[in-house]
């Protein structure tokens, strides 16, 4: 458990970095340098050059910019090379990485309590309220959500800025995922309501929000804590899924989905690899969080 | 092998003995071929109909083109006219009035002979509003429509309702129509479902040198020869040389690409750069010659919504300086670089360079120049708030979005760059793609957007095309169509330099005039001219006769005379 947590800490440390460990704004472009391939780091008696028009120019630490490393212009130093604007894809890379956190923190966060709110509900007060909290929430699983992110889109004006559009699809994709969470904490507020402990409190008179408050929800925390650690990923999945098809934050900020959109076109894929980058640093990041959950799942039915 | 070889000549004795000669071959130039073999084209899209009266797409245009014929052609070559279907022409005095002389002993692709009746019967129907041809407003000069008589079996006047400079290059593209197929649905009001593509195709029935073989939707149209075809080679061989040509439907860009690049389709037409730049890598292994023919009459411009919607308000694109400063601030040698690796003009002109005998080669180029765009903005009013950002003569900040395809990444790169050249002015432009057919209502019925980048397309090397664009009436009138009078004096003025070179009939003159025009859209700058592609089309080494051209259809302008050199089956 404490090994995978660390592992998450290492991989998400440069995205939440990002501001200090990107050479470069994510918006910057160096219209010299359009689909470079990643950049070559010499090393001469061990200290680090990039080349450029055949000088060599030395690698900074902290060149005195607030960031990690960069080099003197007009040298240009692309980890992972560049995209068609000349635009540095590591530095969008840990940018686009923070707003898919975040994407899928927030909207985690939102979707757990709304499941809370509903799974609580429908558990404990039963009756009707269990039917249309359930039932809506088939009705909500049902629904062919792409289309209607799709109808939300075209219904919103032209420009929004990008915090309305992040905000919009976190809410959105918040919004669309507390049906699975509010099942299971259903499930447990049933059972709970049952316990002896629960029936001895609701017989010396305490209250609905008391029982609910007290003896209820504490139950829920192990569900609701590998709920979250399996929605996370599941949202930051969504997020990319999103702005894959254009529905997120727009041009220049940067988003996995977005980059690798741009990934898609054939001559990226045949001649401008380093594009697809965003699709391989998701792997380690997702796996990171899917092992966590494992572990807390493990422990708890320990 | 040997027997059919022994045979073959006979056969062909035969063949030219069974549909007879045609009276008036034409008769081509270029290197003499062999016949046979099939060429196979990937296309993006489908066809969506081969009626030659409705078809509007340009999928659907390139198979028809290749099943049809007009009666005066534009040379894709020369970009001069030559005679097709009608063998010569005399034009009154006046310039009022033309007869075409028909060739004769021409036939259908079905046998049937073709005569004067059916060009009454196919500018009829051009001509029928209730057809809606896409063509119509082409035969209208100031609204009325050009009248068509037949003289005799052979012979058709042309009366034109007021003078009408190179009018003998409007024929161009108007494919003429079997009477003796058409007609009746035409009478029965059922022209524009005929020829669909569920049609029989033995009912598909024009003057091209191809025919329709097979339609299969969703999958391919299959061309057969012509056999009654009337142009010739050197050698008297009847084209066309192939004996099918394959449409296929890639359904992308990227497909199309693919299946030539692995040799499942013979030529390409216009890939992106970038994709261009991927297929070189390959050409020498894989057996394909790429072209670069150029810049062609494609161009792309940014305009301003200068209609005077609730949307726009009193913006402050409605400014001159302002659209002025925005045209410095564009760097147009990054776009060309950046969106197409080179493979595209700059432009300082709303015509394009491939537009060779009409641009005003005399319009400044334009150099970027931040500090001039400032001094424009800030001699008209507008100043800087403390943070840099741009703010317009009644103290708002200036900020807009451009709008743009989202089909088409070319596009929404151009916007992207353009919305960081304008940064270092303090503006703050939002890049919005959208989906085509909602751009276009939005441009042209809504008026609902504040800046749009799109591409023009010329349809001829001739300022007539540009008609449709620039007279202030027209409803391509990007930044404000369909206007009852002209707003603005400047407007007025293009229409009137606009109509009065579309009645001159001297070339120097109708230059100067049309000069004059370009000059005025730099100076007023309602639309902002970006850049104008290369042309860029590619093929097989063994495909003789491939000359691309700059005018449409690219590729296969002159499939009558493509044939494969090693032969093929």
């Amino acid at each position: 458990m404490k090994r995978r947590c660390g592992f998450l800490a290492v991989v998400l440390a440069p995205l939440l970095l990002a501001g200090f460990l990107a050479p470069y704004p994510y918006a910057e472009q160096h219209r010299e340098h359009p689909y470079v391939p990643p950049t070559a780091v010499h090393f001469i008696r061990a200290r680090p050059f990039v080349q450029e028009d055949g000088h060599l120019y030395p690698l900074r630490l902290f060149p005195g910019n607030g960031r990690l490393f960069g080099v003197d212009p007009p040298a240009v130093v692309f980890l992972l090379g560049s995209d068609a604007y000349g635009r540095d894809v590591f530095s969008r890379l840990l940018y686009g990485g923070r707003l898919s956190l975040a994407t899928g923190l927030l909207a985690t966060l939102l979707s757990l309590a709304l499941g809370l709110a509903a799974g609580v509900v429908a558990g404990y007060f039963g009756g009707w309220w269990d039917g249309l909290l359930m039932r809506g929430g088939e009705l909500a699983m049902a629904l062919p959500w792409l289309y209607l992110l799709l109808a939300v889109r075209a219904v919103l004006p032209l420009h929004i800025s990008t915090l309305d559009s992040f905000l919009v699809s976190t809410a959105i994709i918040g919004a669309v995922g507390w049906v699975r969470p509010a099942r299971l904490i259903r499930g447990v507020v049933l059972s709970g309501k049952e316990r002896g402990f629960v029936l001895a409190a609701r017989g010396f008179g305490a209250g609905h929000g008391y029982l609910i408050r007290r003896h209820l929800l504490p139950l829920t925390a192990g569900v609701a804590g590998t709920q979250a650690t399996l929605l996370i990923p599941q949202f930051m999945l969504a997020e990319m899924a999103l702005s894959f098809l254009g529905l997120g934050v727009g041009e220049p900020v940067p988003s996995w989905g977005g980059m690798l959109n741009e990934a898609r076109q054939y001559h990226a894929l045949l001649l401008h690899g380093w594009l697809l980058a965003p699709g391989l640093a998701a792997i380690p990041v997702l796996l990171a969080f899917l092992l966590v959950a494992d572990a807390w799942l493990f422990r708890r039915s320990e | 092998m040997l027997i059919f070889r022994y045979f073959a000549p006979v056969l062909l004795v035969l063949s030219a003995a069974a549909y007879g000669q045609p009276g008036d071959a034409f008769i081509v130039s270029g290197i003499a071929g062999r016949s046979g073999g099939t060429l196979v084209f990937a296309q993006r899209n489908e066809p969506k109909s081969l009626n030659p009266a409705v078809a509007a797409d340009s999928a659907s245009r390139e198979v028809m083109h290749r099943i049809n014929a007009d009666l005066i052609h534009i040379n894709r070559e020369t970009q001069l006219t030559e005679p097709a279907l009608a063998k010569s022409w005399t034009v009154s005095s006046d310039g009022l009035h033309y007869v075409l002389n028909l060739r004769k002993g021409v036939r259908f692709s079905d046998g049937h002979s073709f005569d004067a009746d059916d060009v009454v019967f196919s500018f009829r129907v051009y001509l029928d509003e209730k057809v809606l041809s896409p063509q119509r407003d082409l035969l209208l000069l100031e609204g009325k429509p050009i009248a068509v008589r037949k003289l005799d079996a052979y012979r058709v006047a042309f009366d034109l309702p007021g003078p009408y400079a190179a009018a003998e290059r409007l024929f161009d593209g108007f494919v003429i129509l079997p009477r003796h197929i058409l007609e009746r649905p035409y009478l029965d009001g059922k022209l524009a479902e005929a020829w669909g593509v569920r049609s029989p195709a033995d009912q598909v029935v024009g003057l091209g040198p191809f025919r329709l073989k097979q339609f299969v939707p969703g999958q391919r149209v299959v061309l057969e020869r012509n056999p009654y075809y009337w142009k010739l080679d050197k050698e008297g061989t009847r084209l066309p040389y192939l004996s099918e040509v394959d449409f296929v439907f890639a359904g992308s860009e990227d497909m199309q690409v693919m299946r030539f690049q692995t040799g499942e389709s013979d030529v390409i037409s216009r890939p992106s750069a970038r994709n261009f730049a991927v297929l070189q890598k390959e050409g020498e292994r894989r057996g394909y010659t790429l072209k670069d023919a150029g810049p062609g009459l494609e161009y792309s411009v940014l305009f301003f919504n200068l209609n005077d919607s609730p949307a726009a308000g009193n913006a402050p694109f409605h400014r001159e300086s302002f659209r002025r400063a925005v045209s410095l601030a564009i760097d147009r040698d990054a776009i060309v670089r950046l969106v197409y690796q080179g493979r595209a003009a700059a432009l300082s002109t709303p015509v394009p360079p491939g537009d060779k005998a009409w641009v005003n080669d005399k319009l400044p180029r334009i150099v970027r120049s931040i500090p001039q765009a400032k001094q424009l903005l800030s001699a008209d009013g507008f100043s800087w708030a403390p943070g840099g950002s741009l703010l317009d003569p009644a103290g708002k900040p200036v900020e807009f979005s451009i709008v743009t395809s989202a089909g088409n990444s070319e596009r929404v790169q151009m916007a992207t760059l353009i919305a960081d050249d304008l940064k270092p002015l303090g503006i703050a432009v939002h890049v919005t793609p959208l989906d085509f057919a909602s751009l276009l209502n939005r441009v042209f019925q809504t008026h609902d957007y504040e800046a749009c980048l799109l591409s023009l397309s010329e349809a001829d090397a001739d300022p007539n095309t540009d008609m449709a664009v620039l007279l202030s009436s027209a409803g391509n009138h990007l930044w404000q169509p369909e206007q009852k009078t002209p707003a603005t004096p400047w407007e007025a003025e293009i229409d009137g330099l606009m109509r009065r070179q579309m009645v001159t009939r001297n070339r120097v003159q109708r230059k100067q005039l049309f000069d004059r025009v370009q000059a005025i859209v730099m100076d007023k700058l309602p639309m902002i001219p970006l850049v104008s592609p290369y042309i860029l089309v590619g093929a097989r080494n063994d495909l003789g006769n491939f000359r691309p051209a700059l005018l449409d259809h690219y590729a296969l302008w002159n499939i009558e005379e493509l044939y494969w050199r090693g032969g093929r089956d």
